[in-house]
């Protein structure tokens, strides 16, 4: 608590220090200093308890589970003995025959741990179609009777085909470049450069890519929607504008969950919108517009409205209306005013509130989840489906990374030419 | 405003449309929050207009049932934990960013900020697996844990804004006046602080019993929040008590919020940013 005290508690120290060395600058900087020193601890102690607290409920799990995108070490530990054998194999066709002996070996005692199905699962995301073949190995070896186990594991086309054992090797490594690129669409070749998945095999990128254009159709749809009613609002006297700002605080405070329910309430096929619809003739019949790209877009724009909305119309309130009227005084026409002298000021406002939705859209998940259909789940949805069925960390570690990177950098963009005031919204 | 001294037809017109146009916004932004609040009051059991009837028949399933007062239950409980948490760390946090001695300032704010930056899955995500290396997942202790790193940046945010109208002179004064520290934090600074703090709380409230995401991935199934009832309702089956919740939800955050915004402007003794 005694920290919460500005430097001049310490002035007793101060003064001691003048009185023993008289006026000696030298002693009073130095009393200074001490003095200084012992503010900056004692702030810091005072922001200690939240910092560590961030970091051990926020930071740390997220280290965590980025580093689960680059480390992975199951198929290592797993396989000791393979690794070993593959140490001096160049890469080039089979390995020797102690190799497969040495994976005979490992999948015999991984079927005796109980951990065979594991291996065979993180194996199968590396090599597409191990897992039934490491199961299938695994009972055969037990069943072998006293067939040696060489025979057993060369008796199985899978393990001389091409692609398994660099794929085994490269899964020996326990820091690995699969997932990220995996989460790319991308995959190490044969001589070891990087090349496109098969298309039957690529998912992510135009996960990506859907979540790229419904961030940037919400975005579009905000401006297009908000800039008219920003520039409404700061130009309408004082207690108007008071009302209508209420219109757009309110959906702001009200939750993102309670905002997607009552659009789901919406879009219902007998829903107020397809009702609207039929009466205004839009539509001839009832659309689906539940789990449909729409249906996502149009909620998704209710949300994120006021974020786009506000910090242009922070910025538009700050011009004053008489920088209209001397242009117009000037000869400019109405458009030309509005370009020339309106527009650039205002565009810090825009940039910023645009970018801000985008930000926001990026990482949506609840919306999607409940209003997109299966061909509207975007990258969140897939970093959850991952975790709670797929079971694949390292996967969901991998899309996270992708998407916290592609977060941060537009973050830092907003940060660097906005500044981080333009945050405060409320 | 609008309208010049003597306005031409064409500025009368681009006006009227103006005005058209942003009338058709606000309806667009109001009607869907409104929706919910008639329908939980329908007597029916579907979401179709005209309503059949009146009657709280939802609201009694809401407050009623085991199910939904045990999740109202887990929400108040995470949420006052969270307030409590980040407000006090929070608070602290602001007094020592204030000083502009503080070392690292210009780094330690981003951090502060950044649970609001990073998707809300990649956190939820993150806290599952590493609180469950430690024992935290399905506790209330985990659950506040990661409320209260969603929650805290609000509450810097907001008596950080407090703060920079208070004049530190009061505390020399006070020091001066032989004062104890601890004497003069609470008797000097707090009083004048109070209303950026209490705001503070708000927004941590409304943070936390809003949340979903974190929950839905750290919660054991007797935890089951609110929020998260909904959420599994509305995957499930759409059952008109979801819009009585819905309407409770949207009316508690409402009314703190609103609270919040005015005691956040009294404490800055100006008008907030953006309304």
């Amino acid at each position: 608590m005694s920290a919460s005290l500005p430097s001049e508690l310490d002035r007793p120290a101060l003064a001691r220090g003048r009185s023993a060395a008289g006026t000696d600058p030298k002693s009073v900087s130095a009393a200074l200093r001490r003095a200084e020193f012992g503010d900056r601890l004692r702030s810091l102690a005072l922001a200690a308890p939240l910092l560590l607290l961030l970091a051990l409920s926020f930071g740390i799990p997220i280290v965590l589970l980025l580093s689960r995108a680059v480390y992975d070490p199951t198929i290592a530990d797993a396989l000791p003995r393979t690794s070993q054998a593959l140490g001096d194999w160049n890469g080039q066709g089979l390995p020797a025959d102690a190799a497969f002996t040495a994976l005979a070996a490992d999948l015999s005692e991984n079927q005796a741990r109980g951990s065979a199905y594991e291996l065979a699962k993180a194996l199968n995301a590396r090599l597409p179609g191990a897992r039934s073949q490491v199961l299938k190995t695994v009972r055969q070896l037990e069943g072998a009777g006293g067939k040696p186990p060489l025979e057993v594991m060369k008796s199985v086309p899978f393990w001389s085909a091409p692609g398994t054992w660099p794929a085994i090797r490269t899964g020996t490594h326990s820091l690995t470049s699969f997932y990220l690129l995996s989460a790319l669409d991308l995959r190490w070749n044969a001589d070891g450069g990087i090349e496109r998945v098969p298309p039957e095999q690529a998912i992510f990128l135009q996960v990506f890519l859907r979540t790229f254009f419904v961030a940037g159709a919400v975005t579009l749809a905000t401006l297009l929607l908000g800039f008219p009613l920003a520039y409404l609002i700061s130009s309408v006297p004082k207690g108007l504008a008071a009302i209508l700002i209420v219109a757009v605080l309110l959906p702001f405070w009200t939750s993102i969950l309670v905002r997607t329910a009552a659009w789901t309430v919406l879009l219902q096929k007998f829903g107020l919108v397809n009702d609207l619809l039929l009466w205004l003739g839009i539509a001839s019949e009832r659309l689906d517009l539940m789990y449909s790209r729409i249906g996502l877009i149009i909620a998704m724009t209710h949300i994120q409205l006021p974020f786009t909305l506000l910090p242009i119309y922070s910025v538009m309130r700050t011009i004053a209306p008489s920088q209209m009227k001397a242009a117009y005084s000037l000869g400019a026409k109405p458009f030309t005013a509005f370009r020339r002298v309106y527009l650039p000021q205002v565009f810090p406002g825009v940039m910023a509130g645009c970018l801000l939705t985008f930000i926001l859209c990026l990482g949506y998940y609840i919306t999607p989840a409940l209003i997109g259909g299966a061909s509207d789940q975007l990258i969140s949805n897939f970093i959850a489906n991952y975790v709670n069925v797929e079971l694949n960390w390292e996967m969901a570690a991998a899309l996270s990374f992708i998407l916290l990177v592609f977060t941060l950098a537009l973050f830092g963009i907003f940060a660097r030419i906005l500044g981080l005031d333009r945050l405060k919204m409320v | 405003m609008l309208l010049s001294p003597y306005p031409t037809t064409g500025e009368r017109i681009r006006i009227t449309l103006l005005w058209l146009w942003c009338g058709l916004v606000i309806l667009f932004l109001l009607v869907p929050i409104l929706i919910p609040v008639p329908l939980s009051f329908n007597s029916g059991a579907f979401f179709i207009f005209p309503l059949e009837g009146l009657s709280t028949r939802w609201y009694e399933v809401v407050l009623g049932t085991q199910r939904w007062q045990a999740a109202i239950a887990n929400s108040l409980i995470v949420a006052f934990g969270t307030t409590l948490i980040a407000t006090v760390l929070g608070t602290l946090t602001a007094i020592a960013l204030n000083d502009e001695k503080f070392p690292g300032r210009r780094i330690v704010m981003p951090l502060l900020l950044s649970p609001l930056i990073v998707p809300v899955v990649i956190t939820a995500v993150g806290s599952y697996l590493f609180y469950a290396r430690v024992g935290l997942a399905s506790t209330y202790a985990g659950l506040i844990l990661a409320h209260t790193a969603l929650a805290s940046p609000f509450v810097v945010v907001t008596v950080g804004a407090s703060l920079t109208g208070f004049d530190r002179n009061l505390m020399r004064a006070a020091a001066i006046s032989g004062a104890r520290p601890v004497t003069s934090f609470f008797r000097v600074m707090l009083p004048l602080i109070l209303p950026g703090v209490l705001s503070g709380a708000a927004f941590a409230f409304v943070t936390s019993f809003d949340e979903v995401v974190v929950v839905q991935f750290l919660a054991s199934a007797s935890q089951r929040t609110m929020p998260l009832e909904m959420f599994i309702g509305l995957r499930e089956k759409l059952s008109p008590a979801i819009t009585a919740a819905a309407t409770l939800m949207m009316g508690l955050s409402i009314v703190l919020l609103v609270v919040a915004n005015i005691l956040a402007r009294r404490g800055q003794g100006k008008p907030a940013k953006g309304g």
